[in-house]
């Protein structure tokens, strides 16, 4: 499971509104066929919902829940065992940094490493910038030990962030692509 | 000996490695049409099972002997699951194989789906492994596009999907009844065994979950045959009547206090030693191992004087470790605490646990916040009893758990102090005095 993180409701964000685009609805039906139960369609359907919106609001989990002929209550039992997905209150930045701590990585440095990464930003580990640019989140093994300490920007690894230099480096060009984004 | 020239990895680094095009210059997808029109599905499962294969995903089961589990004559589904999940630490195999050379895991899947009578198979592939899901994608879409998947695959009669479907980032989703219940959209909780998967698994239906490694294997085995696949390795060993043999290729990773970490194939039974020393570039910074894990986080901890042992199914047993679990080395040197590298691995298991069984849930909860309090210098004398009692009797050998994690959980604790009780009884002692710490953020 993933880290239990501590809520940032503090960025006091503006709700999200729904609806489910019709794009997502459209990319969620079209995954029926490939198993023989709607519920199969769960998993991928949060990674949709959260990849656009960054979080999964309660109103999505209804929508997907209709969608798939399950109760809010399913939808929210899986998802929730997956420390994965995040609520509408605590969604993530535009990009989510994640630092493995297992092993290979613990002894190449990792545990110093976060704990300065999260003094860097200003955020606890789970927690996102003020400008929501990025989440800092703690991973076990990424699969990537041969280049610990290792780390993660959404999913594509980033090997040899052997020091904080490093790491200035890679949040200053993440803050600078979020910000181009805007 | 001659250098070992490698199979699974020999397209690694080539140009087009990743392309059918690239795949099939190099003979690529031959072995699969050969079979598909000269061979049953049962001569294919006989085939495997008389090389000897053990699967390479940690348990090492015997991968033809498995498939002959189906029940006979079922009228399907059956299904093919692919536990890409590749979440036991330091191990990176999986992701090597589909992120160079994703086809020639497809052709293992088609192989294998085609012995069992699979029509769908199931790519699990864990979320972190975002560059590998699209490089297997990428390379099922090509397969498409050339015939070698859907309906009628090279014009036979033999039909396959694959589909891919991403995990969320829990550890749990490996066991492989953990990845059934996610596949089919639940918690990841792995369920009560038997019944075993292969008499009822994904949808409920007859399912065999095997390893990307596994399956590259099987490739090759259909290919060069019984007599080479078992021309590597190592036989039974005649002083263990339930060792199986360790024939076939490995991908072994080392990763840790070595001056080049990363991953190599050899014949199974490299000692740990050689491995190291030779393929790891030695310990880093002119310094001495003080142990190692032998394959993954799961199997314990072994010292420094046990790195002879061979890296085969039955080596790491020799010396009381689990097992050779992925055959990944994780390697510490002469001035990490031992305490430290427990701590780490108590604190993978219990954020891990998917909590349905309390000695699991509990266990491996108490087992960390014991050796915390052990490394905060706040040890007991009776602490090291305590976790080697917990350690033995949480588990599914011991048949207090419904799966294999609180196993890998206690083998850690049990073998560190084992292996390594005077530096323990020194640390209590002397409090945090008695050893170099690494610097640990804690984050909970
Ligand atoms: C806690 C736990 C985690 C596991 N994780 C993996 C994994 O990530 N990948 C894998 O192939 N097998 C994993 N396994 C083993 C699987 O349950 C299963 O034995 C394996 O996938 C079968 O494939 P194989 O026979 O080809 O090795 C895990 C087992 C346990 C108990
Ligand atoms: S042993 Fe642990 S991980 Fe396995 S099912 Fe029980 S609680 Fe979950
Ligand atoms: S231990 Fe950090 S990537 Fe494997």
């Amino acid at each position: 499971m993933s880290h239990p993180h501590t809520p940032v409701s503090s960025r006091n964000l503006p709700p999200i509104p729904g609806p489910l685009s019709a794009e997502i609805r459209g990319q969620i039906l079209a995954l029926w066929p490939r198993y023989p139960s709607k519920q199969a369609v769960t998993l991928p359907a949060l990674h949709l919902v959260q990849d656009s919106l960054r979080c999964v609001p309660n109103w999505a989990v209804e929508e997907i829940a209709d969608i798939l002929d399950l109760s809010p209550a399913e939808v929210h039992d899986t998802m929730s065992f997956y420390g994965f997905f995040r609520t509408e209150a605590d969604r993530l930045g535009v990009k989510r940094l994640w630092v493995c701590r297992s092993l290979a990585c613990s002894l190449r440095g990792a545990d110093e490493l976060l704990e300065k990464t999260a003094a860097l930003l200003g955020v606890p580990v789970g927690g996102t910038t003020a400008d929501g640019a990025i989440t800092l989140e703690l991973a076990e093994c990424l699969g990537a030990c041969e280049g610990a300490p290792a780390c993660m920007i959404d999913d594509e690894h980033v090997h040899d962030i052997c020091d904080m230099t490093k790491m200035t480096e890679l949040v200053t060009r993440l803050k600078q692509s979020s910000a181009n984004k805007h | 000996m001659s250098a070992y020239e490698p199979v699974l990895l020999r397209r690694l680094g080539k140009k087009e490695c990743q392309s059918i095009a690239g795949y099939r210059a190099d003979g690529g997808y031959k072995t699969l049409e050969r079979v598909l029109r000269e061979m049953t599905p049962d001569q294919v499962t006989t085939q495997v099972k008389d090389s000897g294969l053990r699967g390479r995903g940690g348990a090492g089961f015997p991968t033809g002997l498995k498939w002959t589990f189906l029940p006979k004559g079922h009228p399907g589904p059956v299904y093919l699951c692919v536990n890409c999940d590749e979440s036991e630490p330091c191990t990176f195999n999986n992701r090597v194989l589909i992120e160079n050379d994703p086809h020639q895991v497809i052709e293992g899947i088609i192989l294998a789906s085609y012995a069992i009578r699979a029509k769908t198979a199931y790519f699990y592939v864990r979320y972190e492994y975002g560059f590998g899901t699209r490089q297997i994608q990428k390379a099922i879409d090509e397969a498409y596009e050339a015939g070698i998947l859907g309906n009628k695959i090279l014009g036979t009669d033999y039909s396959l999907d694959i589909f891919v479907h991403r995990g969320a980032a829990a550890y749990i989703c490996g066991e492989e009844t953990g990845l059934i219940e996610s596949l089919e959209g639940k918690r990841a909780w792995p369920r009560i065994k038997p019944p075993f998967p292969a008499i009822e698994g994904a949808f409920r239906k007859p399912t065999i979950v095997n390893n990307p490694e596994t399956l590259a294997n099987v490739v090759h085995i259909m290919d060069r045959g019984i007599e080479w696949f078992k021309s590597l390795g190592v036989p039974p060993d005649p002083k263990n009547p339930r060792d199986a043999g360790s024939y076939g290729p490995k991908l072994y990773c080392v990763s840790g206090h070595v001056n080049k970490p990363g991953i190599v194939e050899l014949p199974m039974g490299v000692t740990l030693r050689e491995l190291v020393d030779k393929h790891g570039g030695g310990v880093w910074k002119g310094r001495k191992a003080k142990g190692a894990i032998p394959g993954g986080n799961s199997m314990g901890v072994i010292p420094e004087s046990e790195f002879d042992i061979p890296l085969d199914f039955n080596g790491p047993g020799t010396v009381k470790a689990l097992g050779l679990g992925t055959a990944a080395v994780t390697v510490f040197d002469e001035e990490t605490s031992i305490v430290d590298v427990l701590y780490n691995l108590c604190r993978f298991f219990a954020h891990e646990s998917c909590g349905q069984c309390t000695p699991c849930r509990e266990g491996t909860g108490w087992m960390l916040k014991i050796v915390e309090r052990i490394r905060n210098g706040q040890g007991r004398r009776e602490d090291l009893d305590i976790l080697e009692e917990v350690a033995d009797r949480i588990g599914i050998m011991p048949g207090t758990t419904i799966c294999g994690l609180a196993d890998g959980a206690g083998w850690p604790v049990k073998t560190a102090i084992r292996k390594f009780r005077p530096e323990f009884e020194s640390y209590l002692k002397e409090g945090t005095r008695g050893g170099v710490r690494l610097k640990m953020a804690g984050a909970h």
